[in-house]
């Protein structure tokens, strides 16, 4: 990857992917050593191991316990520049020595902010772990904070947002869409920050946002691949037992208020396309709701955002891609795995002169069928089918199996969830289906966006092929 | 990143612990030749079908699941003035076949958890399916690819449905200053070839497109002869080969597609300036580079990699990034195709850095080609390539994109083999002599997509 962070990717990832992306593992009978195994250090740093003997590579990752969603009004995006700044060097090994060191040593690395985490990683050969271990432990305690490399870091940082958000239509609209959907929910503020706080951000904050939120008391040590757990777990006492602790705030809940009817907005933006996203208030997986029954509750609402757009036979591209072929595109994703109250998301792109509202007209109404109407079971087999074979697909990638697990541990949930998930998908119902639409997919949880294309003067770029257009448009 | 570039690979997908006494003295042996070599390379099987199908295949039983990907030399390159030709053609491939709809064809294989895959790039399109290989799973998925790839029915309906959502796609480009930038780009690098013809067609050559042009593209291309069979996964070599039989014997044989034209060097130097109102300038600064197989490649590769391949090591990086907080992303690479692909640099930037940006960014190349890599970041690349080896090869969907492009590319079966090795050959005369004589700062395209005359000053 070229990018330092993935912050804006991750948020329309786990957003377009939400239901696929979290999938455990486990249906492989003999191939178990997909297994963690788990360690947790005397200051509370926690250790997960997956080992995986196919290649003589692994990842490391170091999950904290801090994203955009822990921070508040006036300070949005600091989370995620620290991540910038966390290349900035130590007094051990100064700016780029961290990424000099990697890369001669054969490696890959990067690191990416969510709304509930912020993580780092690389990609090595199984004998360069020490080497990963002492480079993390010491920029977990030691960034040294230099002003003028804060201030350059800093317009990276924008020209990140300008790239991902700002002249991306779609993306700005969702940006918009998420700030009208919650009302006091920190969902609602964008990762990367809003550009006007950016402008505000000081080297101090981020040094206070440092101090506050990165210890090994916040962390969890996820390393996937051909290592053994034995090996990891004494490295990591080596190079991270000695680290002291800090006492990591307690933030309150903040849950979010109730709602009173449909909320609209309108983006008005240069574009071409029209864009519709609607999204409905949805529950979560919390750690008390885990072994109860309401927790089959959410398991329904990822089969229903199944039956509506998993794969191309699904409702959304049957019906409304073809069938009516009102819609260029159309989707519907909810994942249940956040600390906070999420949103059970469709979203669609009309084709050429389709109204906008004949588009909604269509979503709400594949709403309204599955509400009156069960789904069959052969629907119901083909969404099933799907997680089934993802369990099977997701092996192949030591770096998502590490994700999975950090991810999980990270927002608070206990990562052994992630072995009952099938099972629990395969065992909802089709009037389970039904009674979560019912309940959640209301006008009342409901918030829709519109983006409305403005001009914007590329009317005539572009449609010709190319020996006109470059010899028209030759300056120099 | 921009890594399509990249080629590295490596290591043998299975590395089994000793299970028993006889097997205990050869692992030994393995682990005593890790030591030195790091890894092995898989072994790649290849075989040739009846009706002229090239086939690549190397097991993996790690995982119980397979995937096969049949590329053919179909890509954008064989639109032939009618641009959108071969993308319309690879998408309609699964909108119904063998009498089955869209619907269908979608509910087979995603009753049996299997993905199919399609896509059509310059040179190649494909198509696939990653499936379980339980049989009673496995043998829908083939079946309903064979279907797909052979008995294509091209109905009307499903026909213009997808060439309407083709028209959104022309629609798409014009709100996104990157691909404005990237069309215009491959265009002025191109000229009149073939590589120029932008994927998803224009408005004038999708009101130009027909069903028949559709169905005798893919009459034409979509051949045996025409085709590279790639298998990795969970099966034994009888069943690898009877998998390929099941999905290509009914292709004719066919003829492979004609020779592309040689893409001419550029003359002289061109710049593209589009108006857009964005808050950033996008750039792409390039000219046409090298292909598969290339005398040079290898010299080309290691030469980009410390220039403006390597990521945050990277020179571009250093200087516009790091010194200069110009741009968040900021690379340069090479696209090694059947013939020269382009070589790009590119990045984006606030719309009043711009210039400054661009003088930066011509400064550098114009300096690495006169001077070259110094030594210690010769090295440092060196050791990153090798070293970064096995991680490009470390899953079954990595080696599929390989033993494709080796089969594809008619490259050498031990390519992955002598990979290393080849690096290892590169020296920094090598590197500054092709750089000399395969980069031409003087002769550049520029492409500069953003907000144009006033207005420029953005608010900080």
């Amino acid at each position: 990857m070229n990018m330092k962070s993935i912050a804006g990717l991750l948020a329309i990832f786990t957003l377009s992917l939400g239901w696929v992306l979290y999938n455990s593992d486990e249906p492989i009978p003999e191939h178990s050593d997909e297994a963690v195994q788990s360690y947790q250090l005397s200051n509370g740093m926690k250790i997960l191991v997956i080992e995986n003997h196919r290649a003589p590579v692994m990842v490391s990752q170091i999950w904290y316990k801090v994203g955009a969603s822990y921070e508040h009004d006036g300070i949005t995006g600091i989370s995620h520049v620290l991540e910038h700044m966390m290349f900035k060097g130590t007094e051990e090994h100064p700016a780029g020595e961290f990424s000099e060191i990697i890369a001669a040593n054969g490696g890959e690395e990067n690191a990416f902010t969510g709304q509930d985490f912020t993580a780092y990683f690389q990609k090595i050969a199984n004998d360069r772990l020490e080497l990963v271990m002492e480079l993390e432990a010491d920029r977990m305690r030691n960034i040294t904070f230099d002003e003028k490399e804060f201030i350059k870091e800093l317009e990276v940082v924008k020209e990140e947002r300008r790239l991902r958000t700002d002249d991306k239509p779609t993306a700005l609209t969702y940006e918009r869409f998420n700030a009208v959907a919650y009302t006091n929910s920190p969902y609602r503020r964008p990762i990367v920050g809003w550009m006007e706080d950016l402008d505000t951000l000081t080297v101090d904050d981020a040094r206070e946002w440092y101090e506050t939120w990165y210890a090994p008391n916040n962390a969890t040590l996820v390393v996937a691949g051909d290592v053994l757990a034995g090996d990891v777990f004494r490295l990591a006492k080596q190079y991270f037992g000695q680290l002291p602790t800090s006492e990591i705030p307690e933030l309150k809940s903040r849950h979010e208020a109730k709602q009173y009817g449909t909320q609209r907005l309108t983006v008005e933006l240069p574009a071409k396309i029209p864009y519709l996203v609607m999204g409905y208030k949805a529950p979560i997986l919390t750690p008390e709701v885990v072994g109860t029954e309401q927790e089959q509750e959410l398991y329904a609402l990822e089969v229903l955002a199944g039956v509506l757009d998993g794969g191309n036979s699904a409702r959304l591209s049957k019906n409304l891609v073809r069938g009516q072929e009102i819609a260029n595109s159309a989707s519907a994703s909810y994942g249940m795995t956040a600390r906070h109250e999420t949103l059970f998301v469709l979203s669609a792109v009309p084709n050429d002169e389709v109204a906008i509202e004949v588009l909604e007209f269509a979503l709400r109404d594949e709403i309204n069928t599955i509400k009156t109407q069960l789904p069959d079971d052969k629907e119901l087999d083909r969404v099933k089918a799907q997680v089934v074979a993802a369990q099977v697909y997701k092996q192949d990638s030591t770096f998502y199996q590490a994700m999975e697990v950090g991810m999980l541990d990270t927002i608070g949930l206990p990562w052994k969830i992630k072995d009952d998930y099938v099972e629990k998908i395969l065992a909802v119902t089709a009037v389970q289906v039904q009674q979560v639409a019912n309940k959640y997919l209301t006008d009342d949880r409901l918030t829709v966006a519109v983006l409305e294309p403005l001009p914007n003067g590329t009317d005539d770029a572009d449609n010709t092929d190319a020996v006109s257009l470059t010899g028209e448009k030759n300056a120099q | 990143m921009h890594s399509n570039t990249i080629e590295v690979q490596l290591e043998n997908g299975s590395r089994t612990k000793p299970a028993s006494k006889i097997m205990r003295s050869f692992s030994l042996m393995v682990l005593l030749f890790s030591s030195f070599s790091v890894s092995a390379t898989p072994q790649i099987q290849t075989w040739q079908t009846e009706n002229g199908a090239k086939v690549l295949f190397v097991p993996a039983k790690e995982i119980p699941m397979l995937d096969v990907r049949i590329v053919f030399d179909a890509g954008t390159a064989r639109d032939a003035g009618l641009s959108g030709l071969s993308v319309l053609t690879n998408g309609l491939l699964s909108e119904g076949a063998a009498g089955k709809t869209s619907q269908q064809i979608a509910e087979a294989f995603e009753a049996v958890g299997a993905e199919i895959e399609y896509d059509a790039a310059r040179d190649m399109a494909l198509v696939g399916v990653r499936s379980l290989t339980e049989s009673r799973y496995l043998s829908t998925a083939i079946e309903t690819l064979k279907q797909v790839l052979t008995q294509p029915d091209f109905p009307q309906d499903a026909y213009q449905r997808e060439l309407n959502r083709m028209k959104i796609a022309v629609k798409a480009r014009k709100q996104s200053p990157s691909a404005l930038a990237s069309k215009a780009f491959y265009e002025a690098v191109f000229g009149d070839h073939p590589y120029a013809s932008p994927a998803s067609g224009t408005r004038e050559s999708l009101e130009k497109m027909t069903l028949e042009k559709v169905r005798a593209f893919y009459k034409q291309y979509y051949v045996a002869n025409n085709a590279t069979v790639a298998i990795v996964g969970n099966v034994d070599r009888w069943q690898a080969e009877e998998i390929v039989k099941a999905v290509v014997s009914a292709l004719p044989a066919g003829e492979k597609a004609a020779p592309l034209p040689e893409v001419k060097p550029m003359t002289e130097a061109k710049k593209i300036v589009i108006d857009y109102p964005s808050t950033q300038t996008h750039i792409f600064v390039g000219q046409p580079g090298t292909k598969r197989g290339d005398a040079d490649y290898f010299s080309l590769y290691v030469a980009n990699h410390p220039f403006g391949g390597s990521g945050f090591t990277s020179r571009l990086v250093d200087v516009i990034r790091e010194d200069n907080a110009l741009a968040y992303s900021v690379y340069s690479y090479f696209s090694p195709l059947r013939e020269a692909g382009p070589f790009t640099m590119g990045m984006q930037t606030k719309t009043d850095q711009t210039e400054q940006a661009l003088e930066l960014l011509n400064q550098q190349l114009k300096k690495y080609v006169e001077e070259g890599p110094e030594k210690d970041e010769l090295a440092a690349s060196m050791s990153n390539i090798t070293g970064s080896f096995p991680l490009k090869i470390d899953s079954n969907s990595k080696l599929l994109g390989y033993i494709a492009m080796i089969g594809f590319y008619d490259l050498p079966i031990d390519y992955l083999d002598n990979f290393l090795g080849n690096i290892r050959a590169v020296d920094v005369k090598m590197i500054n002599d092709a750089l000399k004589r395969r980069i031409h700062p003087d002769k550049l395209v520029t492409v500069v997509v953003g907000k144009q005359g006033n207005g420029e000053k953005e608010k900080p």
